[in-house]
């Protein structure tokens, strides 16, 4: 205390030693520091955010204090340009809104040009729609399975993902000719049979899918630090995830016992086949991957069934060469790899609907992350997001 | 599995049993609030008065146990003015009626919002909720009931011009905040065409001997 402090705006004139300054500074660290909030903006390019979401947070500290996701980035316009297409043209464009599960896009929305049009595909066609719905969905999950570690920082469990999809994308391709694109269900039926040799080939690639969820569970569920960056992190309580619209296996991840597959209006063969609803009481991210490990081995289970039932018979029912729609409205929703799909189509009797309504399962997902991030710490965004389990073009549309 | 013997006249199965009950309760809770009520295919629509549609949304929530938010949408009932007539040549978007119609349980002008809500914890339980939207339009937000009902309200807003009257904040959601018209409207455009008109059928070479010697297209005397 003994030299003198230099005033504000001029040059010192004297040789000061700095420790002298030393209590001033933390007396400035404890009255003056300034701890107003930082806004920090992530994406829309970010490797953790799995496409071009953009999300502006409000931090204090290393806190959360509010979350704004900022979408549209691939908005393409889906519900417009229904009403410029037919309904054979639609089928090619509803592949890309959740290009993991393409077929399980398709699903829905031609079922409801067959109710209209009072057309049932035959029984094998409805096994086979089931099966090809089956697989997308554990294509879907395998790779959530894996890159879900990738998030927390286990490198290897995102290549046995991508390995073991392989497996499955493989199948897919098989039977429809494309890998992520199947364009595969037509108005009344399927466009093929499926190919030779596929059921012992379905078989053995099921019980490699049942013995790399095995290692899944070993190598991430298990892993303690897996564990401790999910667990009780991005707690949904079931009553306001319904509200928000979130559903799938992020819902039955908070303890809510409901899968259209089971719950909805029955579609497809899910009635016959002997299968269980899993689902988790804590609604965390952990028990977000959980449930999707199980409904992963709940699927492989489901197909290894439906290849011992499948019937034989023709694979498209009896279907008018140009595809008119009578008048009508009518609603149908599927229970997706990620959630809930509807479509709400209007039709007034010509070639191509009059308003498709496009219900997708991430977009309500998402909505509920400005009330899911909030005090949260930065690091437990990359898991919250990687466990809500989106695609882009979802969202999107 | 079957299609129905007994269906009416648009070929739609009656009402299931849980759609039947939903439609008691809420008549009973509704009263005349609720307009007209119709049946897609075994679910049912219930089209309310304007001033009853959050009424509505917390009937279903708290009375009815549909927990779960589907989505809140809109529609736009005035007929398509972009696309071509028949018989006009113009095949680059499939022709629809001219007459302004109205779907199921109707509606008193052109637009509309509807919603879907189902419940979580009864077997196939689901409603179709609609409501008119007058000139003003505004509609009554269902964000106090259904958080969810948000960046639904925010999409509708953004594609069709409705306001949504509680709603928090009323923002682009998927376009840019500079973006001008409401691109779900069916007078809207849709660019792409504008830009670079769709060939339609037109590629098509007419076969020898098909029905292609027909009289020239009116749109081409323009």
């Amino acid at each position: 205390m003994s030299k003198v402090l230099p005033e504000p705006g001029r040059l010192p004139e004297i040789e000061v030693d700095p420790s002298a300054f030393r209590h001033l500074a933390d007396a400035q660290v404890n009255v003056e520091l300034d701890t107003g909030d930082m806004v920090l903006n992530i994406g829309p390019q970010h490797p953790a955010t799995h496409g071009t979401l953009r999300l502006v947070v409000r931090l204090d500290g290393e806190r959360v204090i509010a979350a704004d996701p900022i979408i549209g980035y691939m908005h393409r316009g889906y519900e417009k340009l229904t009403e410029f297409r037919t309904y054979p043209q639609i089928t090619t464009l509803i592949n890309r809104i959740d290009w993991l599960s393409s077929f399980a896009n398709e699903v829905p929305f031609i079922s409801c040009a067959e109710k209209l049009m009072n057309i049932e595909a035959p029984p094998r066609a409805q096994y086979i729609r089931t099966i090809l719905t089956e697989l997308s969905r554990i294509a879907t999950f395998l790779l959530f399975l894996g890159e879900m570690g990738l998030q927390v920082g286990a490198i290897t469990p995102a290549f046995y993902g991508f390995r073991d999809r392989e497996y499955v994308l493989n199948l897919i391709e098989a039977v429809t000719g494309g890998r992520f694109h199947p364009n595969f269900n037509r108005i009344g039926g399927l466009k093929d049979d499926l190919p030779w040799g596929f059921i012992s080939d379905c078989r053995s690639a099921m019980h490699k899918v049942l013995e790399s969820c095995d290692e899944f569970e070993d190598l991430v569920a298990g892993n303690p630090i897996f564990q401790a960056r999910t667990r009780s992190i991005g707690i949904i309580p079931p009553e306001l995830g319904a509200a928000y619209g979130v559903s799938g296996s992020n819902l039955r991840a908070s303890g809510v016992d409901w899968d259209l597959r089971r719950d909805g209006v029955p579609y497809l063969v899910y009635n016959e086949l002997d299968w269980k609803v899993w689902t988790h009481p804590d609604g965390d991210s952990f028990a977000r991957y959980w449930v999707r490990l199980q409904e992963t081995r709940e699927s492989a289970r489901m197909v290894l069934q439906m290849l011992d039932m499948m019937p034989a018979g023709p694979i498209m029912a009896k279907v008018p060469r140009i595809i008119k729609v009578p008048e009508g409205e009518v609603f149908v929703n599927t229970e997706n790899p990620l959630g809930e799909m509807g479509y709400y189509v209007i039709s007034k009797g010509a070639t191509g609907p009059f308003r498709v309504k496009i219900r997708s399962a991430s977009f309500s997902n998402v909505s509920i992350l400005p009330w899911l991030l909030r005090g949260v710490y930065i690091p437990d965004i990359i898991t919250i997001l990687a466990g809500l389990y989106f695609i882009l073009g979802d969202i999107d549309r | 599995m079957s299609p129905n013997a007994d269906a009416p006249a648009e070929g739609a199965p009656t009402l299931t049993d849980e759609s039947a009950g939903l439609l008691a309760a809420l008549q009973a809770e509704l009263g005349d609030a609720i307009v007209e009520h119709a049946n897609a295919f075994g679910d049912v629509v219930v089209r309310v008065k304007p001033d009853a549609w959050r009424r509505t949304a917390q009937v279903c929530k708290e009375k009815l146990g549909c927990d779960y938010l589907s989505f809140v949408a809109g529609i736009d009932w005035m007929p398509a003015p972009l696309v071509a007539d028949e018989g006009s040549g113009d095949t680059s978007a499939p022709v629809q009626p001219r007459d302004q119609t109205y779907g199921a349980a109707g509606s008193a002008g052109r637009y509309q919002a509807f919603a879907v809500v189902e419940s979580t914890k009864q077997k196939a339980t689901r409603a179709i909720l609609k409501t008119d939207v007058g000139d003003d339009l505004r509609v009554e937000s269902w964000v106090p009931v259904y958080a969810g009902a948000d960046w639904h309200e925010r999409e509708a807003w953004e594609m069709y011009g409705f306001v949504f009257d509680g709603h928090p904040s009323l923002r682009h959601i998927y376009l840019p905040a500079e973006f001008e018209g409401h691109p779900l409207r069916k007078d809207y455009p849709l660019l792409a065409r504008e830009v670079k008109p769709w060939p339609g059928l037109v590629d098509v070479e007419p076969m020898p001997g098909g029905d292609a010697d027909e009289e020239a297209t009116p749109a081409a005397s323009e």
